[in-house]
């Protein structure tokens, strides 16, 4: 057990969640006969659930900061749409009309932004309106009739990464490419951290961050081999590209930027935040302005996939980001929530879908399924932050860390509500607390 | 005195296990008729738990001992069946509806009702009954947000003895009160007493605990320490101290000789308004000067206007900004916000650590880098390497005790939690720092090294500005006392001529005396 504490480290809640998303796709794998894991099913998984994705990540902040943004899909729907006009109305170039269409939700979002950090309406209200607000006006300018998207926009929406170089590899080279500098940056980053815990005199064994490297550098490279093996001129698609390469920026930024701090501290307590230097206006203003601005990127991407936009584009889509940020740990009160992590939430989301699908399971029940799933997850996670205990993923990783009591990891991670923090605090006389 | 006749509680070897923790070991306490039975212990010894127990927080099989009252054994499930036995327990955080009116909280539960449906004339000819018998003389369709603090905690008494209450526990009871309701408070206790209300009361503050007890019960480390009977108003309050923390505080005040340089904040004239209540000014043409090195108390009774002129100074955090000017260093200094304030050199820490102070959902080491995290910011991005070390840094030198600084500051003690966030704002690299009750909440023991931080950072040459409402604290470590009254400053003494008598005289005066006795 405590090896396996030493191979995960203080990350182990995080390499537990793609844990439970690996186990839940190899359980379906295993149901359906194998159909899961197959080249074209993920290759369908990832660019039919990537614009979902994108709004995961902008609906983390939101949620993260005590918010949330009702009108996701509206504004997706809205911009696709326009996009879809200029270009084909107006004949712009179809870049052209992807950038007005970026600045289109710049211009929502520094509106939402405007009503809940200048006006002081709750983010609820404000995005309640503007998801009726963007519905009504997709349909109003379409005139509820579908326009054809620019063809340019399928590469992005749903297309592949080129063929190219030696065919002895028998798999898409671009693919192979992303898996192997996928698995370098992984065991680059890995040993640059051991060193540096070397050098600061902690305890970091060798073999404890091979395993890590074996381990991960296995998945990437089953997935690389899974993603590039399919029919010839498909790869890993594109639209998931571009959600990997937000994942990495936005994960940079709310872990390692102050503005990305100051979300947190706004979320856990905007008076404090206040008091220590935040401009809490300034930051809830930033991120109601990126919401919207990856709800647009959101539109467009699936504007490419379906190749024509409708006027009920983006129905419901709010509801499903706000799904994945549940699942992946975020509190609805505020001051928690990751960015990898309402991905993996969105993408159990994603699988149990696909899997259900190719159980022959039909969309209503699937519907129920996930419902009850959302809830259960959350349920779980309440229930066991009441009790003063770790979340759901605290509790898996409990066992792990069960003979090292001086492990500090979980009482850091699941430090939990604040009702929690009261109930078990000085006043109940535990005396951890050491005065 | 003694006699077991007369003993209306009796809990015997109480012991209660939290997961790997042992919050109370084998407690054992009497409390006879008609006395006001005071618990005394540091945070963390376990008085609140034991009341929790009592009052069947924590219900029966989630401990072991034994509960006798009034001679019978008590299985409290839930708080509902010991108040049917007349045991009530008020806490320490007031638990009223601020939105409703005083008669719906006094019988909110125990609703006043005919035929099904409430009946309010019925309930609100009660309401004042009750409400005379605390001594309290308000309307009592008056909504609980519109009174004070001291006048809530009266209407919770009120609430209690509808309840037909036997037994009272008050825990903390004047934390938050003034002078003048604290003293309102034990008399109404006095009373109560008189009328054969058995109370026991939970406090850190001694001078109460002497003024009204009968009875004294320490609790350190979740054991009994002692119990015994006193003469209420003549408690030997360092023979509990002794108790409280196991060994003999001599001075709750450490030595110190301050050594102040040039004036290095001066502040002329500051006139700040209400942000709610136009033509009301909370800082009325207040000036100061503190000097490098030097550790200024400021003095006032709840309410004088000290925490809002605090914070008008720190970038504006409160109010209307009316008029006065600010000098650092001999310069004059504006800052618009708190993050100017903060590039300033201004630091403040707030008087409620847990409201205004924390995030309760941060780690030691992200607390102790929010305020300056552009210190930590490396080629754009945080360096959390450098985050860790600096935690580090501070936690060896204030000694934080924690076995690392990735824990949650939730799950630090009021003493931890306060050196954090003082750590927060060292790391500001401030030049004045303003500390708002700087030891509210945290016990003896804790308060001794709080002191000693403060007086180390003064001896570093900062101006430090300490706002308290515990008089022998700002006696015991300012070298200077500015006293303010309704938002004016009203004299200004140095602490080696001052006493408590003095002090309370200028805080409760109007009347400027503002050039009087300001030392060279």
């Amino acid at each position: 057990m405590k090896a396996l504490k030493q191979i995960f480290g203080s990350n182990l809640q995080q390499y537990t969640m793609v844990l439970a998303l690996v186990a839940l796709a190899v359980v379906f794998h295993v149901i359906s006969g194998g159909r899961m894991l197959t080249p074209s099913n993920l290759q369908n998984l990832v660019s039919g659930n990537a614009y979902v994705l994108i709004l995961a990540i902008g609906m983390v902040m939101v949620i993260v900061i005590g918010q949330i943004d009702l009108s996701v899909g509206s504004v997706a729907g809205f911009t696709g749409m326009m996009v879809a006009l200029t270009a084909v109305d107006y004949n712009l170039h179809w870049l052209v009309a992807v950038g007005l269409g970026l600045l289109l939700g710049l211009a929502i979002g520094a509106w939402h932004g405007f009503w809940l950090s200048k006006v002081g309406i709750p983010g609820f209200i404000t995005t309640l309106a503007g998801m009726m607000i963007f519905r009504g006006l997709v349909i109003w300018v379409s005139k509820s009739i579908s326009v054809a998207a620019p063809s340019e926009l399928q590469f992005y929406g749903s297309g592949y990464l080129p063929e190219w170089g030696p065919a002895f590899t028998q798999m898409n080279n671009s693919t192979l490419l992303l898996g192997i500098l996928g698995c370098a940056f992984f065991i680059v980053s890995e040993l640059r951290r051991r060193s540096r815990l070397v050098r600061r005199g902690h305890e970091a064994p060798l073999w404890a961050s091979l395993v890590r490297i074996a381990l991960i550098v296995g998945v990437i490279g089953y997935l690389t081999y899974l993603f590039g093996t399919g029919r010839p001129g498909t790869s890993f698609p594109v639209p998931g590209v571009i959600l990997l390469v937000l994942v990495v920026i936005y994960h940079i930024i709310t872990e390692r930027t102050r503005f990305g701090r100051h979300i947190y501290a706004v979320g856990g307590n905007k008076a404090a935040a206040a008091l220590s230097g935040v401009n809490t206006q300034r930051t809830y203003f930033l991120v109601m302005l990126n919401m919207s601005f990856l709800a647009a990127l959101a539109g467009i991407l699936f504007l490419g996939r379906s190749t024509a936009a409708g006027p009920g584009d983006g129905t419901n889509w709010e509801l499903d980001a706000i799904a994945a940020v549940f699942i992946g740990g975020a509190a609805v009160s505020g001051g928690i929530g990751t960015v990898v992590g309402s991905v993996i939430g969105g993408l159990v989301m994603a699988v149990l879908n696909s899997g259900l699908m190719l159980m022959g399971v039909g969309a209503d029940k699937t519907q129920v399924i996930k419902g009850l799933v959302l809830l259960a997850a959350v349920a779980f996670d309440v229930y066991n932050k009441q009790q003063g205990r770790p979340s759901i993923i605290g509790r898996i990783t409990q066992n792990f860390g069960k003979k090292d009591p001086q492990s500090t990891d979980a009482p850091a991670v699941d430090a939990g509500p604040v009702v929690t923090a009261e109930d078990t605090m000085p006043n109940t006389g535990i005396p951890t607390s050491t005065n | 005195m003694s006699n077991d006749g007369h003993i209306i509680l009796e809990m015997a070897n109480i012991t209660k296990v939290f997961p790997g923790v042992k919050a109370l070991d084998g407690v054992t306490m009497k409390v006879r008729r008609g006395d006001v039975h005071a618990i005394c212990g540091e945070n963390g010894a376990g008085k609140s738990t034991l009341m929790k127990v009592l009052s069947g927080v924590y219900p029966h099989g989630t401990y072991t001992g034994d509960i006798l009252f009034e001679g019978r054994t008590m299985n409290f499930n839930n708080i509902k069946s010991s108040e049917q036995e007349g045991i009530v327990i008020i806490h320490q955080e007031l638990a009223l509806i601020p939105e409703l009116s005083v008669t719906e909280n006094i019988f909110l539960g125990e609703e006043v009702t005919k035929g099904g449906l409430i009946d309010w004339g019925e309930a609100r000819s009660r309401a004042l009954e009750l409400l005379a018998r605390v001594g309290l003389d308000i309307n009592p369709d008056t909504a609980i947000k519109k009174l004070g603090v001291g006048q809530q905690q009266l209407v919770e008494i009120a609430k209690a003895l509808n309840k037909n209450v036997k037994l009272l526990i008050l825990d903390e009871p004047t934390a938050a009160l003034n002078e003048d309701d604290s003293a309102n408070l034990l008399d109404l206790m006095r009373g109560l007493q008189g009328k054969g209300i058995t109370q026991i009361m939970i406090s850190h503050k001694l001078n109460e605990i002497a003024a009204v007890s009968d009875a004294v019960t320490v609790i350190r480390d979740g054991r009994t320490v002692e119990t015994y009977d006193v003469v209420a108003g003549q408690v030997d309050e360092d023979r509990i101290i002794r108790a409280m923390v196991g060994r003999s505080i001599e001075n709750r005040y450490p030595d110190h000789e301050s050594n102040p340089g040039e004036v290095l904040f001066e502040v002329e004239n500051w006139t700040v308004e209400h942000p709610d209540l136009p033509g009301r000014l909370t800082s009325k043409s207040a000036s100061f000067t503190v000097r490098a090195g030097e550790i200024v108390g400021f003095a006032g009774l709840m309410g004088a206007g000290r925490t809002e002129l605090a914070r008008s100074l720190f970038g504006r955090s409160y109010g209307i900004h009316r008029g006065g000017r600010m000098m650092l260093e001999g310069r004059e200094i504006t800052p618009k916000n708190v993050s100017q304030a903060i590039d300033a050199g201004l630091a403040y820490v707030t008087e409620d650590r847990k409201v205004l102070g924390l995030n309760l959902l941060d780690t030691i080491k992200t607390t102790i880098t929010s305020a300056n995290l552009k210190n930590i910011v490396k080629r754009g991005l945080l360096d959390l390497e450098k985050e860790t070390e600096v935690a580090n840094g501070y936690r060896d030198d204030l000694r934080i005790k924690t076995p690392s600084v990735d824990v949650g500051v939730a799950t630090l003690s009021g003493g931890n939690q306060q050196k954090v966030v003082l750590a927060k704002w060292m790391y500001t690299q401030p030049k004045v720092l303003i500390l708002d009750e700087p030891t509210r909440g945290i016990d003896v023991g804790a308060k001794y090294e709080i002191y000693k931080l403060i007086q180390a950072l003064a001896d570093q040459g900062k101006a430090v500005i300490v706002i308290s409402s515990e008089l022998p604290e700002v006696l015991g470590i300012c070298d200077r006392i500015y006293t303010i009254c309704e938002g004016r400053i009203t004299g200004c003494l140095a602490a080696g001529e001052a006493d408590q008598e003095t002090l309370m005289r200028r805080m409760t005066t109007t009347v400027g005396q503002p050039n009087e006795a300001i030392p060279a």
